[in-house]
């Protein structure tokens, strides 16, 4: 039988989304349903480049699932270094393993690995091009924390040019009825052209602001805070410039409403300052544990274990 | 094989394709994008041609049967070339070019970060995503392609 693979948040079908959300949602409830579900599997990490909640995320996930890890963490400790294909050493790791999970610098190195694997393989983020299960977590989250996606109004800030996670979560909540965005970024980190022309395209409704300010918060029912990343700029001055750009502190969350909720896909530096961790609508470390459950139901999935 | 398609005849094609209209001055590459110097046929390549429509043009006949060349490419490159087909030294079919669905190994990616930039024996692919703005990515990390065709 030909495996399934996940490279993109949009492999699956809504209802297929809705499915595996709602496994994961009975995986945080019910955990020892599930505890045993996968003894005798192992799941392969392959990670051609150094990753610390993605890769842990799923060896918790498969082991909290009572099967088993094995992997490589840089390219250097893989046979990548003898300069073998990705092709090759996934059909190799196919004989080892029953599922992979693989990071690579590369865009389109997963879909490659996939087209000659014998097992599924899961996208753990190419380049910056996809990081579908970094999606499925926010959505996991969004949904555990406000029940459903459809009327919402989300907030994204920060770098919104770069950020293949900001990309990837606005396509997938386009699926959703009556969705607004409210896109926060300096004018040189705005959402690139392609993903606003989409938007109009679905009719769609969204804004482009700067400020993040007690106006444009006031509607939010989720802000999506990211990192300013240091690696995407070629030139160091225009990093210093943006990246505190936007901080959230505790002044702002005391203009901000109840009903929203913070997320970031971490790791952060200074957009969102620590003393507002304890803040009850401080999600993000929540978000990290989403990331376990849903990669769990993935797992099972992928693997097409049935859950009694 | 009864006949020798080895056989040089310029004026007259008894059976195969005259590409007609072709940009002057891209008749080799065509030619070498439709991977003509691999097959056993008699090709003929005539650049600057006058053409009361273009100024000039270059035309290139093939003769080989009428199944043997895989044109989708053509319209890859350039929808207004005219594709002749003939048989009994007669045209018996114009063929309208079509954006192909998908092209291999005709282009490559430019996106320095793609994986088809260092993937030994990986096949170029680009997909159709847009087919009037005639928008073609790269199967692997979907980049848009913007070369010259």
């Amino acid at each position: 039988m030909t495996p399934r693979h996940l490279m993109s948040p949009l492999d699956f079908s809504i209802e297929e989304l809705d499915r595996l959300l709602d496994m994961a949602a009975d995986i945080e409830k019910n955990p020892d349903k599930y505890a045993h579900l996968c003894e005798g599997k192992r799941i392969a990490t392959m990670f051609y480049e150094p990753s610390t909640r993605t890769r842990l995320s799923f060896e918790a996930a498969m082991m909290n699932l009572g099967g088993k890890v094995l992997g490589f963490h840089s390219a250097d400790s893989s046979s990548a270094a003898k300069g073998e294909s990705v092709s090759d050493t996934m059909r190799v790791v196919s004989c080892y393993a029953d599922i992979a999970a693989m990071r690579h610098p590369k865009e389109g190195a997963p879909l490659v690995a996939s087209l000659r694997s014998l097992i599924p393989v899961i996208n753990a983020g190419d380049g910056g091009h996809q990081h579908p299960t970094q999606t499925l977590t926010d959505l996991l989250t969004i949904k555990a924390l406000k029940g459903h996606f459809d009327g919402l109004v989300i907030g994204l800030c920060g770098d919104l040019k770069f950020g293949r996670t900001v990309h990837s979560l606005i396509e997938a909540l386009s699926r959703y009825n009556d969705i607004r965005f409210v896109l926060i970024s300096p004018e040189e980190l705005r959402v690139p052209s392609y993903v606003r022309e989409s938007l109009r395209a679905k009719n769609i409704p969204f804004e482009e602001v700067v400020r993040l300010d007690e106006e444009t918060m006031a509607d939010l029912d989720i802000l999506y805070m990211t990192r300013v990343q240091k690696e995407r700029f070629f030139n160091e001055e225009d990093y210093v410039r943006m990246k505190d750009f936007y901080i959230l502190d505790k002044a702002k969350m005391d203009v901000a409403p109840d009903k929203m909720m913070i997320l970031h896909p971490l790791p952060r530096v200074n957009e969102i300052s620590v003393e507002i961790d304890d803040d009850p609508r401080a999600q993000y470390f929540a978000q990290a544990q989403y990331g376990v459950y849903v990669r769990m139901a993935l797992i099972l999935t992928l693997l097409g274990i049935e859950v009694a | 094989m009864s006949k020798d398609y080895n056989e040089l005849s310029i004026g007259e094609l008894k059976e195969g394709f005259v590409l007609d209209h072709i940009k002057a001055g891209d008749a080799m590459t065509i030619y070498r994008d439709l991977k003509l110097g691999k097959l056993d046929c008699t090709v003929a390549i005539i650049k600057n041609a006058r053409s009361g429509k273009m100024g000039r043009k270059d035309i290139i006949k093939v003769e080989c049967p009428v199944d043997y060349l895989d044109l989708d490419i053509l319209g890859f490159i350039d929808h207004d070339i005219t594709v002749n087909v003939i048989k009994d030294s007669k045209i018996i079919e114009k063929k309208v070019l079509k954006l192909p669905k998908q092209i291999v190994n005709v282009i490559s990616c430019k996106n320095p970060r793609c994986i088809s930039t260092i993937e030994q024996g990986l096949d170029q692919v680009f997909i159709l995503t847009d087919e009037e703005n005639e928008v073609y990515r790269c199967k692997y990390c979907e980049e848009k392609y913007s070369g010259k065709k």
